[in-house]
């Protein structure tokens, strides 16, 4: 496709995205879609630290819950704090990235999968955390009646998901142009260094630990905003939303797409979205229809996550859209497995 | 004081289950450098297998006489042999492929099998939390004070055993040899003549039948079980391996117990400890992995380039 026929089609989709909710006016579509939006978000984020700067972070659903818990006790009655929507949306990715630094921090000179553990034993400390202070979080309960946003005077209200779809789509706008431009800045190439290999780009002169921590930082400020419109959306927040189960979700759409790949990410994220809040239920009430009423394919999610994990890895690790250089990295070092055992035999014929 | 010296116990018993799930974790990361995310989940499936295995035997509550070790012995070496044989299956299919590829690309099959691990005991026994049946009659002695009782002996015990058992296997066969040669330099150990596949093979078979051993314990010792029990417990089992120095066999034994002692006081000193005696076990992991990641045992070893 030559670049012309591709901002074509780019203008096409944008055109119909920006429609969307006057086309299929169907409520529950657009509310799908903003969450997929959520989602989506938090895989470009995550496609920062894990896809570009080749850190793996297993909890990062710990900073989707401190930017949903900012916004939850910054703008509700819990604490009669009321910052508007607009403004919590830049505090809430500020204090997530101070949040990923501060949790970055310790791990600058870990291995690539003990920072994994660390990052994982993070991703479990925060949401016990927000459980166990419920002197200020209500505990297992969470904080319920956030604010409503509003535009101009005009509030959202719980009626329609359409002005969160804009809200979300205008932050995804935005993530894809920062994120791009991350990409090919200075910082980027460095990222990609780092990545590929962390003791040469030392040595020439790369300061790691900046590089780093500014991959969490942007990292966890992306999903700052998911956690600000996504609890907003929900006008609540508890401490089950931001399990384990949720990192491993993103990680997963991330590497359905393609680690390091911008398209990758958001394709992934809304794939993975829409078999899980689409296909899965679908096809059961199908099912049901039909007589089947004993299965429910919604129970077979985590199977799902996990064999898209371990199929991707093995068979296609640089995902469906891949980075090219990621590609190639990740290509590199997988042995033929065919070559192999025939030098194996010739081995072992050898030894004989 | 007494209350002391009962965590003191009560931690033990919890630190036997986490040294024997930890000697699966050190094993394998010691011999091809995985942490094998799913070992967690083979844990939690041999006290699945477990309890399938005394429904079958129609045991529903406590055994007494000689009965007692027929069946004992007989539900702990069929869990053994699943999980050792599911540990199997899981390297061959997911890990095998991968023994060249970047680290984290084995690490995200892993967290991939566990996952696909739970869904399957989700769907065998349902979401919520199994009662186990009380196989072992339960007596408990008091001494001085100290509540101990049959259970807590016994999972120590067996914990002690299975130990000693894997330190023999280890040092005094030809395949522990192999094993040991594998871990220190997996090419050398190729040209002395050692099959690497099939060393790696029983690192996995012998690991994941001590979770399976562990899984046996551990449904006797809490008396229930449910799907997602794996993730905590493989959590707590891998900060006791990294504590006592990942590779170490010794090391995740004193790792266990470590971690038994800390959560057991911590939930007893700590307010309301019960609800941060996890956030307490993870902190430790967290500080041990930055300040001493070679653990209390482990040689320091220079990143292998």
């Amino acid at each position: 496709m030559s670049q012309r026929t591709k901002r074509v089609w780019l203008a096409a989709l944008g055109v119909v995205l920006l429609a969307f909710p006057y086309i299929d006016r169907n409520n529950a579509h657009v509310d799908f879609m903003t969450n997929a939006g959520a989602f989506i978000l938090l895989a470009l984020g995550l496609n920062i630290v894990v896809g570009f700067a080749g850190l793996l972070d297993l909890g990062y659903a710990a900073f989707f819950a401190i930017g949903s818990y900012s916004y939850a006790m910054l703008a509700s009655g819990q604490f009669n704090i009321h910052i508007p929507f607009w403004v919590m949306l830049f505090v809430a990715s500020a204090i997530a990235a101070i949040f990923g630094i501060l949790l970055g921090a310790p791990t600058l000179r870990l291995r690539g999968d003990y920072l994994a553990i660390v990052t994982l034993g993070f991703g479990e400390i925060v949401p016990q955390t927000f459980l166990n202070l419920s002197q200020y979080t209500n505990g297992p309960n969470g904080i319920i009646s956030l604010d409503q946003p509003s535009f101009f005077g005009h509030a959202f209200g719980f009626s329609s998901a359409t002005p969160y779809y804009y809200v979300l789509l205008a932050l995804i706008a935005l993530g894809v142009v920062v994120a791009r431009n991350l990409r090919d800045s200075r910082l980027g190439r460095q990222w990609m260094a780092i990545r590929e290999d962390e003791l040469a780009a030392r040595h020439m002169g790369i300061d790691t630990t900046v590089a780093k921590l500014s991959a969490f930082a942007l990292g966890a400020s992306f999903s700052g905003l998911a956690g600000v419109a996504y609890a907003a959306k929900l006008s609540l927040v508890s401490p089950d939303q931001f399990q384990f189960n949720v990192s491993v979700l993103v990680l997963s759409m991330l590497v359905l797409g393609g680690m390091g790949s911008i398209a990758g990410a958001i394709v992934g994220s809304f794939v993975l979205s829409f078999v899980n809040s689409f296909l899965l239920p679908q096809s059961t009430t199908l099912a049901h229809s039909i007589g089947l009423t004993g299965v429910d394919f919604t129970n077979y999610r985590y199977m799902i996550y996990g064999g898209i994990l371990v199929g991707m890895m093995l068979f296609r690790p640089e995902g469906l859209i891949p980075s090219r250089q990621r590609r190639a990295e990740l290509r590199e070092a997988l042995v033929d497995p065919v070559v192999s055992a025939q030098e194996q035999m010739e081995f072992e014929g050898g030894a004989r | 004081m007494d209350v002391f010296l009962q965590q003191i116990v009560n931690g033990l018993s919890l630190g036997g289950i986490y040294a024997l799930i930890a000697l699966g974790y050190t094993m394998v990361y010691g011999i091809i450098e995985l942490i094998n995310f799913a070992h967690g989940d083979v844990y939690t499936f041999g006290t699945f297998t477990s309890l399938a295995v005394l429904t079958g035997l129609g045991v529903s509550g406590e055994v007494h006489g000689p009965w007692l070790i027929g069946v004992v012995a007989l539900t702990i070496v069929a869990s053994m042999l699943t999980c050792g044989a599911l540990g199997v299956l899981i390297e061959l299919l997911a890990y095998r492929r991968l023994r060249k590829a970047p680290r984290l690309a084995p690490l995200i099959t892993a967290i991939g099998v566990s996952f696909i691990l739970e869904n399957v005991m989700q769907l065998w026994r349902g979401p919520s939390p199994i009662p186990f049946p009380q196989v072992i009659p339960n007596p408990s002695a008091s001494l001085g004070g100290v509540e101990i009782s049959a259970k807590q002996v016994v999972v120590v015990a067996l914990a002690v055993v299975m130990m000693v058992a894997l330190q023999l296997f280890i040092y005094n066969t030809k395949i522990g040899k192999a094993m040991r040669a594998t871990a220190q330099d997996r090419d050398a150990a190729q040209l002395m003549g050692i099959n690497v596949n099939t060393t790696i093979m029983v690192t996995f078979l012998v690991g994941s039948a001590l979770a399976g051993a562990a899984g046996f314990v551990s449904g006797v010792y809490y008396g229930t079980t449910w799907f997602f029990n794996g993730f905590e417990a493989g959590l707590k089992a891998f900060t006791a391996a990294v504590l006592g120095g990942i590779g170490n066999i010794f090391g995740a034994m004193l790792g266990g117990f470590s971690i038994g002692l800390i959560e057991a006081i911590a939930t007893q000193y700590i307010p309301q400890g019960a609800q941060w005696s996890n956030v307490v076990v993870f902190s430790v992991l967290v500080l041990v992995l930055i300040f001493r990641p070679s653990g209390l045992l482990g040689e320091s070893l220079p990143e292998k380039v």
